[in-house]
């Protein structure tokens, strides 16, 4: 390892060095602001950093690490995430009683783990990574500690990641057992040999792991729950950087293993892809939540994303790298809107509490109606292109039940969706509500809303340069 | 660059309407009609192309949009686009006229709706690229969910989820659909792309364009309404303002004949020919089923809403029967149902102003009280029954004679569609303007306003029935054009498949480059 090694972590580098940096402040002086800054800052001069070293791709550095395209657009995704999360936070936090600075820390932290996951080429690295991101959710879903529902999401996240680990952990040393290798690319050399049953075995393994993380059927059943209990913005990260990073590690996990058309993992994936589908999009149906409606229905859009993960390999690189985009970006729409309408105290979950808010705060209403378009994949914004790749990408690989399944699911989606969006266009009959009088809008929220809408509408109907910068990040196997 | 204008100029009058309703909103709804009226300058001067030139493309613009994926922004007008986008302005001004006084809570945001669903329907009559025409397909969806949602009558909610679902549920399969297309053309010919002109030249054959032609069809079928996919509509027309009613029946329905006429025909002949009878069934139940719906009804709006149904199965019967009579026939009977269905849903719209009711058993000897408006809804019900010289006549009697000369056998139950037309028309009119008067009505009669509309609306369809030559020769080209590749296909069905792909290819590359 040289310096040149050295300057390709640099964006891991810059992260850990403001969690540190934000860790000794704290104990100096306690400032909401200060913290939220060095937070925003730090997540910044990492993405800067992210273009920086886009210039000496790829590059393997020690065996831990493979940076190339791939992992530093993933990268790039999971900072401008972290750092919408951070603002969203700020407005989010700013009555609350208790402390409120150990958030960013925690933050940093998550987005430091989810950025190792994304580049990570060896079992090492792909733990290390998962338990860093872990450990800062446990601590982020529970940060409001006080609060009956965050202990209990904390608690709930606790106990079943922690079992998904020690299964991905099986399976790793089950792998290694057969083996004796923890590097991808040297495992993809073994893959093309007779398949042993040891080898599918751990694979199975750390795909049950990575099904939790990714919160697939039939392993979503603490998503509601956490997604309801924790605090908005810390939802809006575990949807996004979490699922995206785990997502990203999947892809170049199995994505290698080139699955092939009717064997037993290509069935495997196929049948969490259905169930998925129709799990999260019935169960939503039932919800009257608004939080809970959008945990199952990103069960949902992972069943989507599953398609385009078993379609040919180029066309599903394209399709999940649209897709996630979109995700991200509408997720951190649709739940920054949750996050604005919520005080630390109260959180905006019931549908009832969405009645009529565009005669009350239009523009945040009209915000959350694209959101909810994109969500149901209505052209004109990103969600149609993401779904529309999908759709192309299981469609130019023959799977056409998958295709059907995808079609039938988005109208039942309709339902739930347009449910919310009409609860905020229905006349106000009563203006007696405690949450009718809106506290004003917190700006830095209002300027990441616009950058999201900007984003949405951007890549709903210009897509061409997302799609280049895409083939340019075409990953190295 | 006229064409981006004309679906433009709406769109971008909506937001200036919005903007400055917050100031008075008498802006917003002369500032609408202004731009409508802009817009028709411009399909006037189209018109004038159309006029003083032979050719079949009257205007052609195709931009770079999705390069990667072979999506273009391509925009195109013939004969048959051009006559549905006046139809289209034309009722877009009528929309803006009857919602004068009727809406009184966020015009500026109504009339911003509003101008969005006619840029939409406008779009879809000029989208040549597959991509785009999904994009406007669904961008006129959005905001009339809105219209019907929050300007709705009683149970609005439930017919705003109802149409939207409905009617995206056949654009998905629609999308499916055009992927499939997309790579099975793609596959053979070695180019990727949506382009309407360039997927024409191959045009599928084999099971799988069935297939494909199916999911095309559950889109239109849905829109059009054929009769298994209708139940959406007497819900939607029924809850909707009257705008939207005129919106829906008059142009929303429309883009499912258009969507018929312009990709079922040319892009799968084969498969077309092979499911006709099935769609002229539909067509032939839809026909009956609606009319004997229609007079099963008490709601005025719902009576009316039910006779769509009716005649747009007229509509699917001729476009199944292919040929030149029945073609033209569906053209002409889609302008007229426009012209007259959204003349009565203005004057129900009317009538439930003054009255706030649309139950027929409520009214009855309205005559004496509104005579002017009784007048209008007179004519305009002998207009939807067929009268001898009114517009829908010529449709009907030009496709009746067309689906005759395919096959005579659909046209005897089809013809009963007629009878019945007189049994409800005559119905509506009896039970509501003449017959025992329950109260002592004291109503204002149209207001000049009013009686614009009604006028104008009552002169195209006299135009339509006494003239109708204009219309059937600029829509020409477009039909024969159309019938064409359907006689192509069935030629080659004979011979080589090999020679099928030149065939039906130079009259509409060369047109289309203009």
């Amino acid at each position: 390892m040289n310096l040149f090694d050295l300057f390709m972590l640099l964006p891991f580098l810059i992260l850990s060095a403001a969690a540190v940096l934000l860790m000794l402040i704290v104990a100096f002086r306690r400032s909401h602001i200060i913290s939220a800054a060095i937070a925003g800052s730090g997540l910044a001069v990492s993405l800067m950093a992210v273009v920086a070293v886009s210039h000496s791709i790829p590059r393997q550095v020690t065996p831990l690490f493979l940076v190339d395209g791939f992992a530093l657009y993933y990268m790039g995704l999971i900072f401008a995430a972290g750092l919408a999360v951070a603002v969203l936070a700020h407005g989010y936090f700013q009555e609350y009683a208790e402390p409120e600075e150990e958030f960013y820390v925690l933050l940093l932290l998550g987005c430091l783990g989810a950025a190792v996951l994304a580049c990570s080429s060896h079992f090492a690295s792909f733990f290390l990574g998962l338990e860093i991101l872990s450990i800062s959710l446990y601590a982020l879903v529970a940060y409001k500690r006080l609060t009956r529902d965050g202990v209990e999401a904390g608690l709930k996240y606790l106990v079943l990641t922690a079992t998904a680990d020690a299964f991905l952990l099986f399976g790793m040393a089950l792998v290694f057992a057969q083996t004796g290798i923890m590097n991808f690319t040297a495992l993809r050399e073994i893959g093309t040999e007779a398949p042993q049953i040891l080898l599918l075995a751990g694979a199975g393994l750390i795909f049950v792991g990575i099904g939790f993380k990714l919160g697939v059927v039939p392993f979503h059943m603490w998503v509601a729950d956490v997604y309801q209990g924790a605090p908005a913005p810390v939802t809006a990260f575990l949807a996004t950087v979490s699922k995206g990073a785990v997502f990203a590690l999947l892809f170049r996990y199995f994505a290698q293993a080139d699955i092939q058309d009717g064997s037993a993992a290509f069935w495997m994936f196929s049948a969490v892809s259905v169930a998925s589908m129709f799990t999260g999009n019935i169960l939503a149906l039932l919800q009257k939540n608004v939080k809970r409606i959008l945990a199952y229905s990103s069960i949902a859009h992972l069943g989507y994303l599953l398609i385009a993960f078993l379609a040919a390999k180029e066309s599903a690189f394209l399709a999940i790298g649209f897709y996630l985009t979109a995700y991200f970006v509408t997720t951190l729409g649709a739940f920054g809107v949750v996050s604005v309408l919520s005080t630390s105290e109260n959180e905006a979950g019931e549908i009832e509490q969405y009645q009529g808010l565009v005669w009350r705060r239009p523009l945040v209403a009209a915000f959350f109606t694209a959101m909810l378009l994109s969500l149901a994949g209505i052209p004109l914004t990103a969600g149609f292109l993401g779904k529309f790749y999908v759709m192309a990408a299981g469609v130019g690989s023959a799977l056409w039940l998958l295709v059907t399944v995808l079609v039938i699911n988005s109208v039942i989606g309709l339902f739930y969706y347009l449910r919310i969006v009409a609860a905020m266009y229905v006349q106000p009959v009563t203006r007696t509500l405690d949450f009718d009088v809106p506290k004003p809008l917190h700006a830095g929220s209002g300027i990441v809303f616009a950058v999201l809408a900007a984003a949405l509408i951007w890549l709903g109907t210009y897509p061409g340069p997302l799609i280049k910068l895409l083939q340019a990040t075409f990953p190295v196997f | 660059m006229i064409l981006v204008l004309l679906i433009l100029i709406p769109f971008l009058g909506g937001i200036v309407t919005w903007i400055l309703a917050g100031r008075d909103v008498r802006w917003s709804r002369w500032i609408s009609l202004a731009a409508l009226v802009i817009d028709l300058i411009g399909a006037i001067y189209l018109a004038f192309i159309a006029w003083s030139s032979s050719g079949m493309w009257l205007a052609d613009i195709q931009l770079e949009w999705m390069p990667q994926l072979g999506i273009s922004f391509h925009l195109a007008v013939d004969g048959l686009s051009l006559v549905l986008v006046f139809l289209t302005l034309f009722l877009g001004i009528i929309s803006v006229a009857c919602s004068w006084t009727e809406i009184q809570e966020n015009v500026g945001f109504f009339h911003f709706l509003l101008m969005t669903v006619l840029s939409g329907i406008l779009g879809v009559f000029l989208a040549f690229d597959l991509i785009l025409f999904y994009f406007f397909w669904e961008l006129m969806l959005v905001p009339m969910y809105f219209l019907i949602g929050i300007w709705g009558h009683e149970n609005r909610i439930y017919a705003a989820i109802k149409f939207f679902i409905f009617t995206q549920a056949g654009g998905l399969l629609m999308l499916f659909a055009m992927l499939g297309l997309y790579f099975v053309n793609g596959g053979s010919t070695g180019t990727y792309t949506f382009d309407y002109f360039r997927l024409l030249e191959n045009p599928v054959t084999g099971p799988i364009s069935f297939w494909l032609m199916l999911g095309f069809f559950a889109a239109f079928a849905v829109k059009l309404p054929a009769v298994p996919f209708h139940t959406w509509l007497p819900d939607a027309h029924t809850e909707a303002p009257t705008a939207g009613s005129v919106i829906l029946a008059g142009l929303l329905l429309k883009t499912g004949g258009y969507g018929l006429l312009r990709f079922i025909l040319p892009l799968f002949p084969e498969a077309a020919a092979s499911f006709a009878p099935v769609a002229m069934t539909m067509g032939l139940v839809g026909i009956l089923y609606g009319a004997i719906l229609a007079f099963a009804q008490t709601d005025l709006k719902r009576l009316v809403a039910y006779t769509s149904v009716s005649h747009l199965g007229f509509v699917l019967l001729g476009v199944f029967a292919c040929n030149q009579w029945a073609l033209q026939g569906a053209v002409v009977q889609m302008v007229a149902h426009g012209l007259s269905t959204g003349a009565l849903f203005v004057l129900v719209g009317a009538l439930q102003e003054r009255i706030h009711s649309r139950d027929m058993s409520h009214m009855g000897g309205l005559w004496t009280s509104v005579p002017r408006m009784g007048g209008a809804v007179l004519f305009f019900a002998l207009a939807s029954l067929g009268l001898p010289g009114l517009g829908n006549f010529v449709g009907e009697f030009l496709i009746l004679v067309g689906v005759y000369q395919a096959n005579p056998l659909y046209t005897i139950p089809a013809v009963f569609g007629l009878v019945f037309a007189a049994v409800y028309s005559l119905w509506l009119v009896q039970k509501a303007f003449f017959g025992q008067s329950n109260e002592r009505w004291q109503l204002p009669d149209l207001s000049l306003r009013e009686t614009a509309m009604a006028a104008s609306m009552i002169v195209g369809l006299v135009w339509l029935g006494l003239h109708p030559q204009p219309l059937l020769n600029v829509t020409r080209p477009a039909v024969e054009a159309i019938q064409a590749s359907e006689e192509a296909s069935r030629d080659a069905s004979q011979q080589v498949p090999f020679e099928i792909k030149s065939a039906n290819v130079p009259t509409v590359l060369e047109s289309g480059n203009r």
